[in-house]
């Protein structure tokens, strides 16, 4: 698979909403068979995108392609996909068969195939014998699933996930994830899924597509927006992030304070003022007494621990940072080892080639 | 994975279709209430600038009617009939709300349902009954000396009567605004060692104060627009309402009756508005985390709040009692042996035979019909995309019969459908106009009803089904009047019970031959046949009763039967 099909392209899709601009040139291509998670903060646009690829909410400017056929302006019946709401929608007065099988007696199948198709969607979410239960007497995973399975019912070419696990307690969420991925990959559907768990989207998706004030931020593999954020908004929104003030003295070496910093040589000229973004992970830990002579060695007073189960979080006052603090990441088992506690004097040395420099804005 | 390329041209008429459909159904609810709503009310502010033969006269026709000895005796009057109503009514039905909802009385269901009696009945009814116990011939008219009463015709009786009219309206909305409490601030309290009478005082009241507002409000209303009662018991007591009808139908001053129409409008408004203001703030009063109160047994307390709840329960049972006796004896109070000739032979001999007939014919059509316009109104408003200019509009007008009172419509209709020049005038005196003004008039309550029981449907059934390619209209029949059943049912027995009791917009609509069984109460009474009135009241009530009885019975069954998946059902 050099070059899979596409399933989907968005050209320059805008929103707005009276003055407000809910949406603003948005282009995006999803290929056939991948899972691509929209993650972003509450408000961000990706719900609105979501639905206007549905057809439930119409664009003020753009284009929607699905399989090469301009979709744009197709009212939600003429457009081929399953939706699977926050809420579920599930019919309450009917049984989970006829749940399932609601867009099925529509077009006109024999019966018999009908059930047949019903009987293997409940085999396929894992709920066999189910069918003639009624979706209050089902647990909200459970009900979940029968959203899905009615959603996949009539073999869409995209399926959409509008936040499917937020109603979901932590544990079943887990599980879920885990399933609703391996179920996709079987059906080999082509998935969107709106998201502001970024958990949930790093761990599900093929590709995730952040999102911010109604601006796609950066699109990439789940490693990708992790590792290599693009703009500060990315680093900032997925996992915690360190931000220290610089000055770059050129050739890759920032000035934080009174210490300087080794950073792969970029483009950025000697005297701007930048941002370095670090994760509290990207350090170095004493390994006998040999992290002094690292590159970007330094030495932190221990100010707070979080802890936080397997790991603790340790607010840290930095030799010569003049003021600037950081958080850093100890296993449980490193910070008994290095006396890590209060007023504890801890020497660590930062991963360079780690380090994102944003520009000042 | 089986790709079908779907038919667009098909699938596009389709949509073509469904956006017509919603944009036609928006437009239709928007028409029905523009025709029997905005433009006979707008007629009604038309007339009152108009002189007798139709010439503008400006404001001249108010200023002389405000101006006029009969008007300020009337406001006067209504003024007080109305605080005095509310001031008795509002007290009464807060210890009774109070007794059932924060005490550990017993029968709390038997209570509440027989609070709930005097909504069954006209109005009228219970000015008859205080007629019979009170009036010349009345069985307690020695008592009345005692309470400072020298006779029960005029105030006094207009009070009595429209207390117990207007009892259960205050008893319903006491009842909700008590039962959002917080018993976390009791607790609170109770860990400051707080005496019961400071809780009451500093917790329950300010927390009822919405409610107390709300009801004071809502008997107000009903007592300034009452017509019945002042009609049958208000002997020369002269209020807005009268005036109104005498304007009208006495001496055919349309003019005039406008303008009356508009004075009695303005308070019913104001208060409406004030009612809609406390509305939106109980809404918030009560955040979700709340818990609800339970009552602790208190002896004393539980004791005499029985005592008071069943000595009010005793005065509404006697006062429909005294109506259903005295429409069975022969002659009151001298002749007691027991006859059903006023059912008979009494509405024969004033021509009022049919009344009762066409009573029961109007009603059944107004639920029916009504019952299916609101919730298909309020589907269409709640459950549709697009059109969004049309939808406030509509919302407006929805509401709008919540202000205005019977007699004001009845007016409005007189002027708008008896116009010559209006197209469909030949609806003037038909059923159907009467059918049309009742579910008009008591519209606003039943769109409420329809609109909640639709918002806890999810909002993205109609999106699934678009995605699975299903018709709106399939959704419509299959999950969404199913599940609002129930709801539809309470709307068609308010519609049944109202059209079957009302008289204050049909007073001004009904013909000879679509003469009702409550406006037949006023001609009976005005022509002295008090027994046949009773009978009339009476039969009412006991139609009334009986509807409501099988409705409550085929929603219950129908719960019973839907259990299975309805497991949010708290009846």
């Amino acid at each position: 698979m050099n070059t899979p099909a596409e399933t989907l392209r968005l050209e320059g899709i805008h929103k707005s909403f009276g003055s407000f601009a809910a949406l603003q040139s948005v282009d995006l291509s999803i290929r056939s068979g991948e899972l691509v998670c929209f993650l972003g903060p509450s408000g961000c646009g990706k719900t609105t995108l979501l639905r206007i690829i549905a057809g439930l909410e119409r664009q003020s400017g753009g284009k929607v392609i699905q399989n090469g056929r301009d979709i744009s302006n197709a009212p939600p019946s003429a457009r081929d996909y399953g939706i699977v709401f926050q809420s579920y929608a599930l019919f309450p007065n009917l049984t989970v068969n006829e749940n399932i099988a609601y867009g099925l007696v529509n077009r006109r199948k024999a019966r018999d195939q009908i059930t047949a198709r019903v009987k293997e969607l409940l085999t396929l979410v894992g709920l066999p014998g189910s069918g003639s239960k009624y979706p209050s007497q089902l647990s909200g995973g459970q009900q979940q699933r029968i959203a899905l399975a009615r959603a996949l019912a009539s073999s869409p070419t995209l399926l959409l996930l509008d936040e499917p696990l937020s109603a979901l307690d932590a544990k079943e969420r887990d599980r879920l994830r885990g399933e609703i991925r391996q179920l996709q990959r079987r059906v080999g559907v082509t998935t969107i899924m709106v998201t502001h768990d970024q958990e949930e989207a790093l761990s599900m998706s093929d590709r995730v597509v952040v999102m911010n004030q109604g601006r796609i931020e950066q699109v990439g593999t789940p490693l990708e927006v992790y590792e290599k954020p693009t703009t500060p908004f990315v680093a900032d929104f997925l996992g915690k992030v360190n931000v220290l003030r610089a000055t770059c003295m050129g050739s890759g070496r920032y000035r934080v304070g009174a210490v300087e910093l080794q950073t792969p040589a970029n483009g950025i000229s000697a005297g701007a003022q930048v941002r370095l973004y670090l994760r509290p992970e990207d350090r170095v830990l004493s390994d006998g007494g040999a992290v002094e002579q690292m590159p970007n060695a330094l030495r932190g007073r221990v100010e707070q621990v979080d802890f936080l189960g397997t790991y603790c979080l340790v607010g840290m006052e930095i030799e010569g940072f003049e003021g600037q603090r950081m958080q850093v990441y100890f296993s449980l088992n490193q910070a008994l080892e290095m006396g890590v506690r209060e007023g504890a004097a801890i020497p660590f040395a930062l991963r360079g080639e780690r380090i994102r420099v944003f520009a000042n804005d | 994975m089986s790709v079908v390329a779907p038919d667009f041209r098909v699938k596009l008429t389709r949509f073509g279709s469904e956006r017509f459909a919603t944009f036609g159904g928006l437009l239709l609810v928007a028409l029905g209430l523009l025709v029997f709503l905005t433009l006979p009310l707008a007629m009604l502010f038309e007339r009152a600038l108009e002189g007798r033969d139709g010439e503008f006269v400006g404001l001249a026709n108010i200023i002389e009617y405000l101006r006029s000895p009969a008007f300020a005796r009337s406001l006067v009057n209504t003024a007080t009939f109305a605080l005095l109503t509310t001031a008795i009514t509002v007290p009464l039905a807060f210890g009774f709300a109070y007794a059932i909802q924060r005490s550990r009385i017993p029968f709390k269901g038997l209570w509440r349902n027989i609070a709930m009696i005097p909504i069954l009945a006209p109005s009228m009814l219970a000015a008859i009954s205080f007629i019979y116990l009170f009036g010349n011939q009345g069985w307690l008219k020695a008592m009345l000396p005692w309470l400072g009463i020298s006779s029960i015709y005029g105030m006094p009786g207009m009070v009595m009567s429209m207390a117990f009219a207007s009892f259960p309206h205050a008893v319903m909305i006491l009842l909700a605004g008590l039962s959002l409490s917080d018993a976390r601030l009791y607790e609170a309290a109770d860990a400051l060692a707080t005496p019961g009478w400071r809780k009451f005082w500093t917790i329950t009241l300010p927390g009822a104060r919405y409610g107390l507002i709300s009801a004071a409000m809502v008997v107000f209303t009903m007592a300034v627009s009452e017509f019945g009662v002042p009609k049958v018991i208000g002997g020369n007591v002269s209020v807005l309402a009268v005036d109104v009808y005498k304007q009208v139908i006495g001496q055919q001053n349309f003019s005039m009756g406008a303008v009356v129409g508009i004075v009695l409008l303005t308070p019913a408004v104001i208060a409406f508005a004030i009612d809609y203001v406390v509305q939106r703030r109980q809404q918030a009063l009560l955040s979700a985390r709340s818990v609800p109160y339970q009552p602790q047994p208190a002896r004393w307390r539980d004791k005499l709040l029985l005592v008071y709840v069943m000595l009010i329960s005793a005065a509404l049972l006697l006062v429909v009692g005294m109506a259903a006796y005295g429409s069975v004896v022969k002659l009151w109070p001298y002749n007691l042996s027991l006859t059903l000739s006023h059912y008979t032979y009494g509405f024969e001999e004033y021509g009022i035979e049919h009344a009762y007939v066409n009573s029961l014919q109007m009603a059944t059509w107004t639920a029916v019909l009504g019952a299916a316009l609101t919730f298909a109104g309020a589907y269409w408003l709640e459950k549709t995309k697009g059109a969004d200019l049309l939808r406030p509009v509509i919302r407006f007008q929805a509401m709008l019969p919540m202000a205005v009172p019977g007699m004001v419509l009845g007016i409005a209709y007189i002027l708008f459908f008896n116009h010559p020049d209006n197209p469909v005038n030949w609806l003037y005196g038909t059923m159907t106009i009467l059918v049309l003004s009742t579910i008009i008039h008591f519209y606003s309550s039943s769109h409420l009803t329809a609109v909640t029981a639709l918002k806890q449907l999810d909002n993205e059934f109609e999106s699934v089904s678009a995605s699975l390619k299903v018709p709106f209209y399939k959704t419509f029949s299959r999950v969404t009047v199913p599940v609002c059943l129930p709801s539809i049912l309470d709307i068609a027995r308010y519609y049944f019970v109202n059209a079957m009791t009302t008289i204050s917009a049909v007073v001004f609509l009904y013909s000879p031959k679509t003469m009702l069984a409550s406006v037949s109460i006023l001609q009976l009474d005005e022509a002295g046949a008090m027994g046949s009135a009773a009978a009339m009241a009476t039969l009412i009530v006991l139609t009334s009763a009986v509807v409501t009885g099988v409705l409550f019975a085929l929603e219950w069954w129908l719960l019973r039967r839907t259990q299975a998946w309805r497991n949010t059902a708290q009846r």
